[in-house]
């Protein structure tokens, strides 16, 4: 093979086409499904933990809570249909977690470095490690869906199709919280406390499992902290999503909070400025 | 310096040593360097881990960046990269500064880490169509030079295992056929022997030395191996973050008046404790 000296200039390529991007893209979707399905244990405990709260919670909590005519229901609704919308909502909590603790993995095993070292723009990669993400827990969230379906759970059909934008958005914005959360946790044995703090507080303080109203007759202090939960406005999206309707505070919460977190995940792993280079390791 | 034998290093061109160009051609000095690291510094808080490091790296060399552990490798390895910025002083990779130009430079930079970085729940093949993504590229081209590089390592037959089942050294051969997947020109190597036996040790390092003489690709190798050290390899000795000395392994140890690299090393770190590298 011949040898040639490289200059700049006759080294420079033409700079990335929409085509690069979308094969960059795919490349990152594609390894973030094919990890999930040889992790197919990932995909059994995902779809078992809101299925056991749904059989069993729901079951046992049916007679206790009894929930009233609220929007978006027009006539009384059985327990296990008011905490279905959470239930989803809770898959791509823990989905966001679960995303979250792979890249703390992939960052301890070294291979976060291969993402950070590819030559395009790390907010881009990171972006489409949140559409890879957000993707495996859309589906997670369609096979609980099915599931439900079988129990006797139904939504209007429509519902189906028209809850696909807001499970997009909100699997984003929890998503981007688990890439930020990745960002401050410096190893994979702090994640428990992840656990802890951040995936139990979100789920119990909202209505995932009752209406507001109710909270706030038993404590108006738990009532304002579950309306300052942006993970209660993702359940409220998926509810009015699923029949048929729109929750426009719902909506602009999660809206801004997609980008709040989105753009706190992009700093803390800008090479310049972000928490990882303070620390001294992408990788 | 401590050590008056040790050379003065404060700007450290490897360009002006002699240099083994193999296109035969005289003038080295106006080509592009590979690397051009000028006046890095970099701490992590008080640490200090960089001081006000220049190098320059000409394209076709097999260059070894030596230096005991902690002496500032990685850290150098991760400014290279881009993993985060230089703090202070610049970084160019064929002319394209990485922190203005990271996608030129990047695209042009082929990288092995000292961690393992292979995806292990993936197979061989998946791994490296991974990374091709990363670069844009895709498809048939993609499985296509896949496959030659596999060819290239001996490891066709190792495709569709797991990266799970791969030895080390197969593991390394992989990372390299990898890192070489969208034809970079130049390929840097953080301690790619480590942990290696030395069988695969020594195929590793024969190949990246054939791909320095053959294809051209220019190599940063970073080791605190001596014996991965040849006597017309350019070097950079690296301690306590630091550069002591750069310019051709001979002439490192002509002048420090010692009879090998271990000597010229022991001398250039001042007989540091740990400096008794392997």
């Amino acid at each position: 093979m011949s040898v040639s000296t490289i200059t700049r200039e006759d080294n420079r390529e033409v700079a990335f086409t929409l085509s690069h991007y979308l094969i960059c893209l795919r490349g990152i979707v594609w390894r973030e499904a094919l990890r999930f399905v040889h992790q197919r244990e990932r995909f059994v405990s995902a779809l078992v933990r809101p299925l056991v709260w749904l059989f069993i919670f729901a079951a046992g909590f049916r007679q206790i809570l009894g929930v009233s005519i609220i929007p978006p229901y027009e006539s009384y609704v059985l327990y296990e249909v008011y905490v279905t919308p959470g239930l989803m909502a809770m898959i791509q909590l823990f989905n966001g977690m679960q995303s979250s603790l792979s890249l703390v993995y992939d960052r301890e095993m070294g291979n976060m470095r291969m993402l950070l070292v590819s030559p395009f723009p790390r907010w881009f990669l990171l972006l489409c490690k949140l559409m890879a993400s957000t993707a495996v827990s859309v589906l997670q969230v369609y096979a609980y869906l099915v599931v439900a379906r079988l129990w006797g759970i139904e939504a209007p059909i429509w519902g189906y199709v028209a809850v696909l934008p807001a499970l997009v958005l909100s699997g984003l914005m929890l998503g981007a919280l688990g890439m930020l959360l990745s960002s401050v946790i410096k190893q994979l044995e702090n994640f428990a406390g992840v656990m802890n703090f951040v995936i139990f507080p979100m789920f119990f303080a909202s209505s995932a499992l009752y209406p507001l109203w109710l909270v706030q007759q038993s404590s108006p202090v738990v009532y304002t902290i579950c309306r300052l939960n942006p993970f209660t406005y993702a359940v409220e999206l998926i509810r009015f999503a699923l029949y048929l309707e729109v929750d426009w505070l719902s909506l602009a919460v999660v809206a801004v909070m997609t980008v709040v977190f989105t753009t706190g995940a992009i700093l803390a792993y800008d090479p310049a400025r972000g928490l990882i280079a303070r620390r001294g390791g992408a990788g | 310096m401590t050590d008056d034998n040790v050379p003065e290093t404060d700007q450290v061109n490897l360009s002006r040593a002699p240099v083994a160009d193999p296109r035969g051609a005289a003038d080295m000095t106006t080509e592009t360097p590979a690397l051009e690291v000028h006046g890095v510094s970099h701490a992590y808080g008080a640490r200090k881990a960089l001081q006000d490091v220049t190098i320059t790296v000409p394209q076709g060399r097999f260059a070894v960046l030596l230096g005991l552990n902690g002496a500032g490798k990685t850290t150098l390895f991760s400014l290279i990269t881009r993993l985060f910025d230089t703090q202070q002083g610049s970084i160019d990779v064929l002319g394209y500064r990485i922190s203005r130009e990271p996608s030129q430079a990047l695209r042009r930079l082929g990288v092995v880490f000292q961690a393992r970085t292979l995806d292990l729940d993936l197979s061989v093949m998946e791994n490296l169509l991974y990374h091709a993504a990363l670069h844009g590229i895709g498809g048939r081209e993609a499985r296509r030079r896949a496959l030659a590089g596999l060819a290239e390592f001996d490891l066709s037959d190792r495709a569709r295992d797991a990266a799970r089942k791969l030895s080390g050294g197969q593991i390394r051969r992989v990372e390299i056929a990898r890192a070489l997947l969208h034809r970079p020109s130049f390929l840097v190597l953080d301690e790619p022997t480590v942990g290696l036996d030395v069988a695969s040790k020594s195929v590793l390092l024969r190949h990246v030395r054939e791909l320095v003489r053959v294809r051209g690709v220019s190599v940063l190798w970073a080791t605190h191996l001596l014996d991965e050290v040849q006597t017309d390899d350019a070097v950079v000795v690296l301690h306590r973050g630091r550069v002591v000395a750069a310019g051709d392994a001979a002439n490192i140890i002509a002048s420090c008046g010692a009879s090998d690299m271990r000597g010229a090393f022991t001398t250039l770190t001042g007989g540091a404790p740990g400096s008794e590298i392997e």
